[in-house]
């Protein structure tokens, strides 16, 4: 009731200004149930925690939280709360943690601080093919010649490869890693990469950015980036520099968010960030049991359609996260076909127009990269219903491949 | 000018997933053992086309030659 309250004031405020935008979003919406049919929840429907602690942080957090006055301090008080908070979710310092932009914002400078901090040791950074882009690019920024760790055909890095990787060429600056695999959920062994990069003198950074929230945080690492979106919170980074860590930023000296941002990060959004982990972090046992048991189901239901390649780890893997490719179709159908039938999943194929490289993950793992459907699940405190919809998709997958295919006369191939 | 064998499919232009289709019509009417050469422009072909040998127990190499890509098929 809060909400819609909140929701109504807010509309009659802009409509009495003649602004047009609301119309906009107002019309787009189709009043279904909110996060109805949605597997696609690399962002997320917000909490329904975190959407309360936004609205009511737009009214008393809106302020620059460096002002002196009321407002200021009044904003200050709630980012240091939202930053224990958070802090406290992944075990970390508030002294340690920082808010950024976005994940991918929070991963080039937790890495560009290792780097600059090691720049006369080693230039070279170590990442593996299936990490994420904005990793692979800072790699070969820093080194040309670079070519990324290989993966198995489950997606995972072994421990000795990245050991041979640190002993032959130059020195290395640092090692960037998931701690499990965003597109086809795998989980690295991330103790023992840190193991060997310990061995060698060398920070590891663990990239949480999609499995933070929902599995527990590594207990290994020197550098941890995490995304409140995969929480059902808003998008935004969180950057863990361990104490005792040598990172120092080349650009010039900045005040907000201990020196590693060049402005302060908009309380509202921070506050709602750090609610929606709590939440999540409060959740998670249960949650992670009954999501691992609807990908379970989704796992199955796949591998029962003909031609259907099911990837990654099946066991040792994130609770919410499942990718599998349909031979010979191509993965905007499949996806155009089951949001008509009210299904919402995401697709790493290339064969939409939009993009001409397909995932390089899939690639990696000398998967099947067209005809891609991805699931990420939304937490059950966002879509109660999700266990619904999973066997929604379930019970409509088999007719839509086969009617793909058979439009495009593959049935026999 | 060339000694190189006529491609069995040239997949060049295609996008995916229809190098794979073509590929896969062709072998479908072929004995085991039997070798194909194919071309394809597509970056997706380069992952799809061995995963798809994989699925139906062909061996496949790849030989990058600038613009494109040569697949050697051996039929499982």
């Amino acid at each position: 009731m809060v909400v819609l309250r909140h929701r109504g004031t807010f509309l009659r405020r802009l409509l009495e200004h003649g602004q047009t935008l609301v119309h906009e979003a107002e019309l787009l919406w189709d009043g279904s149930r909110y996060g109805a049919g949605v597997l696609d929840a690399t962002r997320s429907p917000l909490h329904p925690s975190a959407r309360e602690t936004l609205l009511a942080a737009l009214e008393a957090g809106w302020a620059d939280p460096r002002r002196l006055h009321r407002e200021g301090r009044r904003a200050r008080h709630l980012l240091d709360r939202a930053r224990e908070s958070l802090a406290a979710s992944l075990g970390a310092r508030p002294d340690e943690m920082s808010f950024h932009p976005s994940g991918a914002h929070a991963l080039r400078t937790g890495l560009a601080g290792l780097r600059h901090a090691r720049r006369r040791v080693g230039t070279r950074v170590l990442t593996s093919a299936v990490d994420q882009a904005v990793l692979l690019n800072e790699a070969h920024d820093a080194d040309a010649g670079f070519r990324p760790l290989s993966v198995d055909r489950l997606g995972r890095l072994a421990p000795e490869t990245l050991r041979l990787a640190v002993a032959q060429g130059p020195p290395v600056a640092a090692v960037a890693l998931q701690q499990a695999n965003g597109e086809v959920g795998t989980s690295q062994p991330v103790e023992d990469l840190f193991s060997v990069c310990r061995e060698a003198r060398l920070p590891l950074l663990v990239d949480g950015t999609a499995s933070l929230g929902r599995v527990d945080p590594p207990g290994t690492y020197d550098v941890l980036v995490g995304d409140a979106s995969t929480v059902a919170g808003p998008p935004l980074g969180v950057l863990v520099v361990r104490t005792g860590t040598r990172f120092d930023l080349p650009d010039p000296r900045w005040e907000p968010e201990h020196g590693r941002e060049p402005a302060d990060p908009w309380v509202p959004v921070a506050l709602a960030a750090a609610e929606a982990w709590q939440q999540a972090v409060h959740v998670r046992p249960d949650e992670s049991t009954s999501a691992r048991a609807l990908v379970d189901r989704i796992r199955g239901a796949a591998a029962a359609v003909p031609d259907v390649d099911v990837v990654g780890d099946p066991v040792d893997r994130l609770p919410h996260v499942v990718t599998f490719s349909a031979l010979y179709v191509d993965g905007e159908s499949i996806v155009d076909a089951l949001d008509r039938r009210g299904i919402v999943v995401a697709s790493g194929s290339a064969c939409t127009s939009s993009r001409l490289e397909p995932s390089h993950v899939l690639a990696a793992m000398g998967s099947l990269t067209h005809g891609n459907v991805r699931v990420t699940l939304p937490l059950e405190s966002v879509s109660p219903r999700r266990a619904e919809d999973v066997e929604a998709l379930c019970r409509e997958l088999p007719g839509v491949v086969a009617e793909l295919r058979s439009r495009l006369g593959v049935g026999d191939l | 000018m060339s000694t190189e064998p006529e491609p069995d499919l040239d997949a060049r232009g295609l996008k995916c997933p229809l190098p794979v289709i073509r590929l896969a019509r062709l072998a479908r009417e072929l004995p085991s053992g039997t070798t194909l050469l194919a071309l394809a422009d597509d970056p997706a072909a380069e992952a799809d086309i061995p995963a798809w040998a994989r699925m139906r127990g062909h061996t496949v190499t790849l030989e990058q030659r600038g613009g494109h890509t040569a697949y050697v098929v051996v039929l499982g």
